[in-house]
């Protein structure tokens, strides 16, 4: 059964467009990145998804139910995470888990102590007197106490020092390797690299791609990079060229005996041919 | 239940504020009704004189040389007034203070109907405007024993009563509202509980106006009335309910379809 399945989700505020037509698939169990540049719709998505706005077109299951006719139960098995944790300001930090509970109807203190213990959470603060970090915290807990089959995380490591981040992902791992699903809104393209297994791009609204991270890594365009030289070989499918010294760096899409060629003819003391990162290209669907 | 103890919880500060400013002006009120008794007779002739102001607020048609005349304007204003605010605040904020403050995000992703966010809502603005009444009657009931007067209870019951519905009434207004406002609006709330209070003041002025007693339910709590008939105005009351129902379904409406921001 797959986690989320949409079909043609379009979203528009008045004439302002958030989403076209983006069918999107998420299997059980995986742990998968949604990627774009602010602005993209990755929020919209996931907002649509959890019922707090309704879709202009287009349909929406998760685990094989509507998002508009099963709200409920299906909010029951998602664990939620903002990219901005707004609280009530006066409340204390055990106050609002604990109204996270009970609006769940579970009692989930045991969780909920052991994830303030690893988050290094005060539960005797205010909202008011926490700071971004720790806002953070207190929608982890919040969005995982209950133990759910699907966590939607929205921007989640923003805010969270590298150790609280290193911590985060060591929990979401924890709870993807015992069958949770997790759905990673990010625009952190390296973190996304290292924890996910499949991602899609979205980008003006539109779902670019979305694959596994090994195939997202597969392109046919090379990395070369050459020392000893001023300007760069002329060749035809050159992109993404940058110049430092006498080191020329840029991809190269194209017949690879062409390519070597022209850098036979070159003046070149080292030169490397490799295979883009992850990041690199992302960028090329954030730049296209 | 949750939300609705959530929603006495965060509301108790603003309850005990109101309550004990409103509950404070009644006890002051009554507490000089001794000491005005004396010169009534000369206060109800320089009302006598003062024509529309007088009709204005009703003091026109009735006799203060009885506790239950004073009663019904002046305290009948401490409690009218102060209480349609109080209700008018708590529903103008009811829905809006979520999305401004952004924790209607927070509430709606957990699994609960937006109706019974706002049957529990509603059920919590109830309770609060029953506490700050019960608090009401109290300290009416203890101020009379102690100035030793013994009115009509059954009129000042009927005062009570008018002053909760007129309240109830204002609240589900505002909470119609509410449910199309993305932010917060307490101007829009106390705006709404004056512009009732003047439109009565105004039917009172000129018949040509009387129309406006079905618009506000200051043309039910009106004191003078209510004494003088013994009973509450029923067109008036019965619009009013109206008002009342169109306010909580227009809010269960909207709220229920509208994007959260």
């Amino acid at each position: 059964m797959n986690a989320i399945q949409t079909d043609s989700l379009t979203k528009y505020y008045g004439k302002s467009r958030g989403i076209t037509d983006v069918s999107l698939t998420v299997g059980e169990g995986d742990f998968f990145g949604f990627i774009g540049p602010n602005g993209a719709g990755k929020s919209t998505t996931i907002r649509i998804l959890l019922g707090l706005i309704a879709p202009t077109a287009g349909s929406a299951e998760i685990f094989g139910k509507d998002i508009r006719r099963q709200k409920e139960a299906i909010l029951s098995e998602i664990g939620y995470m903002p990219s901005e944790a707004s609280f009530y300001p006066h409340m204390r930090v055990r106050e609002v888990i604990k109204l996270s509970a009970d609006l769940r109807k579970r009692d989930c203190k045991k969780e909920a102590a052991a994830l303030c213990d690893r988050l290094s959470l005060d539960t005797e603060k205010r909202v008011r007197e926490l700071s971004l970090g720790n806002r953070k915290k207190v929608s982890i807990v919040c969005a995982l106490q209950h133990d759910p089959r699907l966590c939607i995380l929205d921007e989640p490591t923003s805010g969270l020092d590298p150790l609280m981040q290193r911590e985060f992902f060591s929990l979401l791992k924890e709870r993807n390797a015992a069958g949770t699903t997790i759905f990673l809104s990010s625009h952190v393209l390296s973190e996304v690299q290292r924890h996910c297994r499949h991602a899609a791009v979205i980008r003006g609204g539109r779902l670019l791609l979305s694959d596994s991270i090994e195939n997202l890594g597969h392109t046919d365009a090379k990395r070369v990079t050459i020392k000893g030289i001023g300007e760069p070989p002329v060749l035809e499918n050159i992109k993404n060229m940058t110049t430092d010294g006498d080191t020329v760096s840029f991809l190269y899409r194209g017949d690879t005996k062409a390519l070597l060629a022209a850098l036979a003819a070159l003046p070149l003391t080292d030169v490397t041919i490799a295979d883009p990162g992850l990041e690199e290209i992302f960028m090329h669907y954030y730049d296209e | 239940m949750t939300i609705f103890r959530h929603e006495l919880h965060q509301g108790r500060n603003m309850l005990l504020i109101w309550s004990g400013i409103i509950a404070l002006m009644l006890g002051a009120c009554i507490g000089i009704y001794p000491e005005l008794g004396k010169d009534m007779g000369d206060i109800s002739a320089m009302f006598a004189d003062m024509g529309g102001f007088s009709a204005a607020f009703g003091m026109d048609r009735i006799n203060f040389g009885e506790f239950v005349g004073f009663f019904g304007v002046e305290c009948g204003n401490v409690l009218g007034l102060g209480g349609a605010f109080f209700a008018a605040l708590l529903g103008i904020s009811a829905l809006a203070k979520e999305e401004k403050e952004h924790t209607a995000e927070f509430l709606l992703s957990h699994p609960v109907s937006r109706s019974n966010v706002a049957a529990q809502k509603l059920m919590a603005m109830a309770a609060q405007i029953l506490l700050l009444n019960v608090i009401s009657v109290a300290v009416t009931a203890l101020s009379v024993l102690a100035i030793g007067e013994s009115p009509d209870t059954k009129t000042l019951a009927l005062l009570f009563v008018a002053y909760l519905i007129l309240q109830l009434e204002t609240m589900a207004i505002c909470f119609g509202i509410s449910a199309f406002l993305s932010s917060n609006g307490p101007g829009i709330g106390l705006g709404i509980a004056a512009l009732f209070y003047f439109l009565n003041i105004i039917a009172n002025l000129t018949k040509n106006a009387s129309f406006l007693k079905y618009i506000t339910p200051f043309g039910y709590t009106e004191g003078a009335d209510i004494i003088a008939n013994g009973s509450i105005d029923v067109k008036y009351l019965s619009v009013g309910l109206v008002f009342t129902l169109a306010g909580v379904l227009a809010a269960f409406y909207r709220y229920g379809r509208k994007d959260i921001g």
